[in-house]
């Protein structure tokens, strides 16, 4: 196989002894800052108006999903609007780029306009869209859409476009369908780079949502974070601020857990394990053909 | 496309009674560009079942084309290709072709690689399960069904194409540089279970090589070609009895060969 551009994935934390060692140590190193920084907030060293005690932010943390509860409303909002955005867009994208990808002429044609759209910033389309659709979540979605449309395109239609020359021709010496070479040799093979696509796109897609609802909302919790900026509570706000980064990182992880289950080839130990479970199906299926017999 | 006749043909078919050529060229001619770049000047030879043929040349001397027109892959511009008796169209069930990269899809183990061929002609049955294990047993690699290409080495990756090719049960096995990419050790004793192999199943072999050794040391006759414009210089006849140990290549008969060779490709070399 040729050295191909795909997903780096970070190696898996070893297990075990050492594993818990370094949560630990991590967790010791997180525990020194924070009090270091509520010790300062305490002692006046810290404006606590624009960066809150790390105490408030733990009661707005009970105030904002226990008390009050509307954090509820506005995190669902914007987690739909990053969902359907992200899935539109980039369904899209790749749907696309197959359409595209099976056409040379096509292929050719399209080719200097992806690269002037690709070089554009997304975000700047989005008051052309808010023109368009108006204020609310569906501009929203569109926005969303939008930064997750290239990202999947693009890699998608290089990786249809390095599928080797070699694999082609072998295909097709086989007699092999269209269809077939599509869904046994092309779609496997653009994989890893749909995966790397879908993985930028996800990246952008929460920081897309929450830019349109500054711009474009007053609901969601982009809107949430400027109300309570706007009032100085900045607790609250910190409060929204850290929730996106526990979805955010959860989201990347499922990615990334997404793209080692499906690209399992690209890793050594996942392909060990499903050779042995691929070996011991071989095995079981002809173990029951002899009993049936 | 064939028709339903030619899909139904036997994998192997019985020996021919009479001594007609399994691939039969005519003045076979390939330009690009219009005619102004000329691939393959008028090639005319005609080639028997069971026989090894080897292509051997420098680069551009249109070994590697004239391998893709019987193929099918690439339509010559002039002249007659037959394969068992029938014009060349395109890819079809009785010839098969193994490259100079093993071509192995990654995500697959060896053994569903070699099951490929199968899969893509239809559906798979018990028995082109077992066929698929016994010719990787054949290759060399009984152990190894079950490893990913990335677990394997160069060489046994070859392998596993060599089994993949044998598993299309096409009775033409065209190859190009099967092993260039391999180092010498490796590829000399592919060369020889090669040669064992492809007797075993009673094909007949057209390779592609730019060793002049590999060549004769495989071949019941070498093509000899020479680049600018490519062209079927001469065909060298190989006397030596199968099966044939590696030893051969020390025996003056065989250098002589060589020398001979050497001397039709001249100062392409």
């Amino acid at each position: 196989m040729s050295a191909k551009e795909t997903t780096n994935l970070p190696p898996l934390p070893p297990k075990g002894q050492s594993a818990r060692r370094i949560i630990f140590n991590h967790f010791a190193i997180l525990a020194t800052w924070v009090g270091l920084w509520e010790l300062g907030s305490q002692l006046g060293y810290i404006d606590a108006l624009f960066f809150p005690r790390p105490s408030d932010i733990i009661t707005g943390f009970w105030r904002l999903f226990i008390v009050q509860g509307n954090i509820w409303f506005h995190l669902g909002l914007t987690l739909l609007e990053v969902a359907a955005g992200f899935l539109a867009g980039s369904i899209l994208g790749i749907a696309l780029a197959f359409g595209v990808g099976a056409f040379e002429t096509v292929q050719r044609f399209l080719k200097p306009y992806i690269v002037v759209i690709e070089a554009t910033p997304r975000i700047a389309i989005g008051p052309i869209i808010i023109a368009a659709f108006g204020f609310g979540w569906t501009s929203i979605i569109f926005i969303v859409m939008l930064v997750c449309f290239f990202a999947p395109f693009v890699n998608t239609l290089n990786g249809i476009i390095n599928v080797d020359r070699d694999q082609l021709d072998m295909f097709r010496s086989m007699r092999a369908s269209r269809w077939q070479t599509f869904r046994k040799l092309i779609l496997p093979e653009a994989t890893p780079e749909i995966m790397a696509g879908l993985r930028l796109a996800m990246a952008s897609a929460l920081g897309g949502a929450l830019v349109a609802e500054f711009i474009a909302s007053n609901k969601g919790m982009g809107q949430l974070i400027s109300t309570y900026t706007g009032n100085l509570n900045m607790s609250s706000a910190f409060v929204c601020v850290l929730t996106l980064s526990a979805i955010g990182f959860f989201i990347m992880r499922a990615m990334e857990s997404l793209d080692r289950w499906l690209v399992f080839w690209n890793d050594r130990n996942r392909t060990e394990t499903v050779g042995r479970k691929r070996h011991a199906a071989w095995e079981n299926a002809a173990l029951a053909r002899k009993e049936s017999r | 496309m064939l028709g339903p006749l030619e899909k139904d043909m036997p994998s192997t078919p019985p020996p021919r009674e009479t001594d007609s050529p399994v691939i039969s060229a005519r003045s076979v001619r390939m330009t690009f560009g219009d005619g102004r770049v000329v691939a393959l000047e008028d090639a005319s030879f005609d080639i028997k079942a069971g026989e090894f043929i080897t292509l051997v040349g420098p680069s551009g001397c249109g070994k590697s084309t004239l391998l893709r027109i019987v193929a099918g892959l690439i339509a010559n511009t002039g002249g007659h290709m037959r394969v068992n008796d029938i014009p060349v169209t395109g890819p079809r069930t009785d010839v098969a072709m193994m490259f100079q990269k093993p071509t192995l899809l990654p995500w697959r183990t060896s053994v569903e690689n070699v099951l490929l061929p199968t899969e893509l002609a239809g559906n798979v049955t018990q028995a082109d399960k077992e066929k698929a294990l016994a010719l990787l047993e054949l290759a060399g690699l009984k152990d190894f069904a079950f490893s990913f290409p990335s677990q394997l080495s160069g060489g046994m990756q070859q392998r596993v194409a060599l089994a993949r090719l044998l598993q299309t049960g096409a009775n033409i096995l065209l190859l190009d540089e099967p092993f260039g990419a391999l180092d010498e050790f490796t590829r000399e004793r592919l060369n020889v279970e090669l040669m064992r192999i492809v007797a075993e199943v009673q094909a007949t072999a057209m390779f592609v090589t730019h060793n002049i050794g590999e060549a004769i040391f495989l071949a019941d006759r070498v093509f000899v070609m020479t680049p600018r414009p490519g062209r079927l210089a001469q065909i060298v006849d190989v006397p030596f009895a199968r099966p044939r140990a590696p030893d051969l290549q020390l025996t003056p008969e065989f250098n002589a060969l060589v020398a001979q060779v050497r001397s039709i490709l001249g100062g392409h070399e």
